[in-house]
């Protein structure tokens, strides 16, 4: 155990707790046994305080990455809920068979995914990472070691339950088959808003994967022109001959290129979001082309620069991801104006539909989701997003909880309404409050 | 807690009825502030603003009670994300001031340094939390008109400093600000110095200075340079000054 100073993935608000690293389910149950205020970690991707506890124990799952067992013909895996997502495809892939659900990074852990029950481009047709677990083992509050299966409540409290139902230790996760390591991706260009939405609308059923990518920064006619990736997995009689060999062999090593700690605040500017959203838009192709990819720069393509996030400087920064009703498509516009009106430089603005929704605080749910990186220190920032909130909230949405770091916890009831039901659930597996993470304090999750 | 932009939700006031100090609890409410503790040796005028969710009696010259008290103000589930101690004594100016000089003291030096302590340590439990001193720039050297008061200030600017230091990685933030003169009541009558301001500057620095992670900030900000140079100044022209 050794007392740790940790912030989640955007860098700010460091909290120190104490940091246990057990090998087993059974040490994990131990350390929930001692009655210590508690919280999972894996590798720390979400982007605010979800896997803070400050003053209290944080429990590092990664040391729980035993693969108990693979089905090859089924596509079942059974493994540590501390197993990345980026060993689980190399031992997959081979075998042909991917993740169902991969949110934009491969660095997280099973239980992180199902904790935050994250969604991918495929969310429209496949869903969140949840609809793929068949079962999960929760080390509860007491040292109780649970088997969950979709039937019982304390599914679809865990997931998307932000890890406060207790400690996720072992997932059992159906795959996905594919036949090669390679994307078929559609690439088209959309010069504003209404073109990008309505294409999106009327074509994204009609692919596996789908993501637009926006120029937040661009106003007037041209506001909210971007581009459209749609992909689908490739099979391998469409690969060239030299790649048909070993049309499941994995390419680009991912994370060859290193961030300093070094990196002022405020490089990251508007000045250089702007230039790079220009660059980025004149890149695609302006008549829509069809290319192969592989399945790394498709997916994770940020994965190929490790510790990312220290571009942002010490001041760090924050995400902001919302998701607002199919029927309110004009909430996006709406906080697009607002973000290119404040002058709110992001650099990463990413659109995609959502399809029905899946455990009681998961985020997605069947609409448009926005999701924007902006560095802390820019403008008035915290006024700024208070005024995205209610667009959102105005429009039925909601913001994620695995990239909040700053939402006021008043809105949390109107945006997740199934809040109380998750609450009693949640009291049942933990009647004396001690799972506990800086965001549950934060926004007064678990309730007074 | 204390969010990425650096709003926080729970504030105990040390000194609950300074001018200054409730000025930036204020600000802090009207934020993201639901939590406001104010500790002070009048709790009858300490509840009479209105802002307080909760008041704890605490006499800065009391050190023998003042575990007690800060012990009462953190023990909430919501813990303390910033404690503000503002609490001080100006004392009489001139020739008059080196018979305060124990008083001032007692409230300004040791009472400070208690509960900067307790703080620090209820702070370092929590794992987070920032620490405000409201300091002075009479701390930064001896001047004739106010020496006693300044060195007072002194006393718990240099011990805050040194926590500082020692809090590092601890998830635990001091920031010190040393205001030139403010008008505020206890400087009525007073002459004001260049560069004074309202509370309202002090409550912007604080503000501002609870979204990075603590230091020393100057109030107006020119007054560090100002500062450097009467420190750097040699005694014989430092004596020479109005000051």
């Amino acid at each position: 155990m050794s007392a740790t100073l940790l912030t989640g993935w955007g860098r700010t608000a460091p909290t120190r707790a104490d940091v246990l690293h057990p090998g087993s389910a059974g040490e994990v149950a131990d350390a929930l046994a001692t009655g210590r205020p508690v919280i999972a970690r894996g590798l720390g991707r979400a982007y605010g305080d979800a896997a803070q506890n400050a003053g209290g124990l944080v429990i590092d799952a990664t040391g729980l990455r035993e693969v108990h067992g693979f089905d090859t013909e089924r596509g079942l895996v059974d493994a540590g809920a501390g197993l990345e997502l980026d060993a689980l495809i190399r031992l997959a892939l081979p075998h042909g068979w991917f993740v169902p659900v991969t949110p934009g990074t491969r660095h997280i852990t099973l239980g992180g995914a199902l904790a935050a029950d994250v969604h991918g481009k495929n969310h429209h047709v496949d869903g969140a990472f949840s609809r793929h677990v068949e079962s999960f083992e929760l080390a509860l509050p007491g040292g109780e070691l649970r088997q969950v299966t979709p039937e019982d409540p304390l599914f679809a409290a865990t997931a998307g339950g932000m890890g406060l139902t207790g400690v996720i230790t072992r997932v059992r996760l159906r795959l996905l088959e594919v036949t090669s390591a390679y994307m078929r991706v559609t690439t088209t260009r959309a010069g504003d808003l209404g073109a990008l939405m309505e294409s999106m609308r009327e074509r994204d059923a009609g692919y596996r994967y789908s993501v637009a990518w926006i120029d937040c920064l661009k106003r007037g006619a041209a506001m909210g022109r971007g581009v459209l990736l749609r992909g689908e997995h490739a099979t391998a009689e469409e690969l060239p001959a030299r790649r048909r060999r070993a049309p499941l062999a994995l390419r680009g090593a991912p994370a060859r290129l290193g961030v300093p700690d070094l990196v002022p605040s405020g490089l990251l500017n508007t000045a250089v979001a702007r230039a790079f959203n220009e660059a980025y838009f004149r890149r695609a192709p302006a008549r829509e082309r069809i290319a192969l990819e592989g399945i790394s720069p498709y997916f994770h393509p940020l994965d190929a620069v490790g510790a990312w996030n220290r571009l942002y400087g010490p001041r760090g920064f924050v995400q902001y991801q919302a998701v607002v009703p199919d029927a309110e498509g004009e909430a996006i516009r709406a906080l697009l104006e607002r973000v290119s009106r404040a002058g709110m430089s992001s650099f990463l603005a990413v659109l995609k539909r959502f399809g029905e929704g899946t455990g009681l605080l998961s985020f997605p749910m069947a609409g448009w989701t926005l999701a924007l990186d902006i560095p802390v220190g820019a403008g008035d920032l915290a006024r700024g997003l208070d005024e995205l909130d209610d667009i959102v909230v105005a429009a039925g949405g909601r913001v994620y909880l695995a990239k909040d770091a700053r939402v006021r916890p008043e809105l949390l009831p109107r945006m997740y309404p199934e809040l109380e039901r998750w609450r009693e659930i949640r009291h049942t597996a933990d009647p004396e409050g001690l799972m506990r993470s800086d965001l549950a304090v934060r926004l007064g999750l678990t309730g007074a | 807690m204390r969010d990425a932009l650096g709003s926080v939700q729970s504030v105990a006031l040390f000194g609950g009825t300074s001018e200054i100090g409730l000025d930036i609890v204020r600000a802090l409410a009207a934020d993201r502030a639901r939590t406001v503790v104010l500790a002070a040796r009048d709790t009858d005028r300490a509840a009479a603003t209105g802002l307080a969710t909760d008041v704890v009696a605490l006499d800065l010259a009391r050190t023998e009670d003042h575990a007690a008290a800060v012990r009462r103000i953190f023990e909430r589930p919501e813990g303390i994300d910033v404690a503000i101690v503002a609490a001080g004594l100006l004392g009489r100016q001139g020739e008059e001031q080196v018979a305060d000089a124990a008083e001032l003291h007692a409230v300004n030096g040791t009472g400070t340094v208690s509960v900067l302590a307790l703080c620090a340590e209820a702070m370092r439990r929590q794992g987070r939390g920032t620490i405000v001193l409201l300091s002075s720039v009479a701390a930064d050297r001896p001047r004739p008109s106010n020496f006693a008061y300044g060195s007072s200030k002194a006393a718990a600017d240099t011990f805050a400093r040194g926590l500082r230091d020692t809090l590092e990685g601890s998830g635990v933030d001091v920031l010190i600000v040393r205001p030139g003169f403010v008008r505020t009541k206890m400087t009525e009558g007073m002459d004001p110095a260049p560069g004074a301001v309202d509370p309202s500057a002090v409550t912007a620095a604080v503000v501002e200075g609870l979204r990075g992670r603590g230091g020393i900030v100057y109030v107006p900000g020119f007054l560090r340079w100002v500062m450097l140079v009467i420190k750097l100044l040699p005694r014989p022209l430092f004596k020479r000054l109005p000051l």
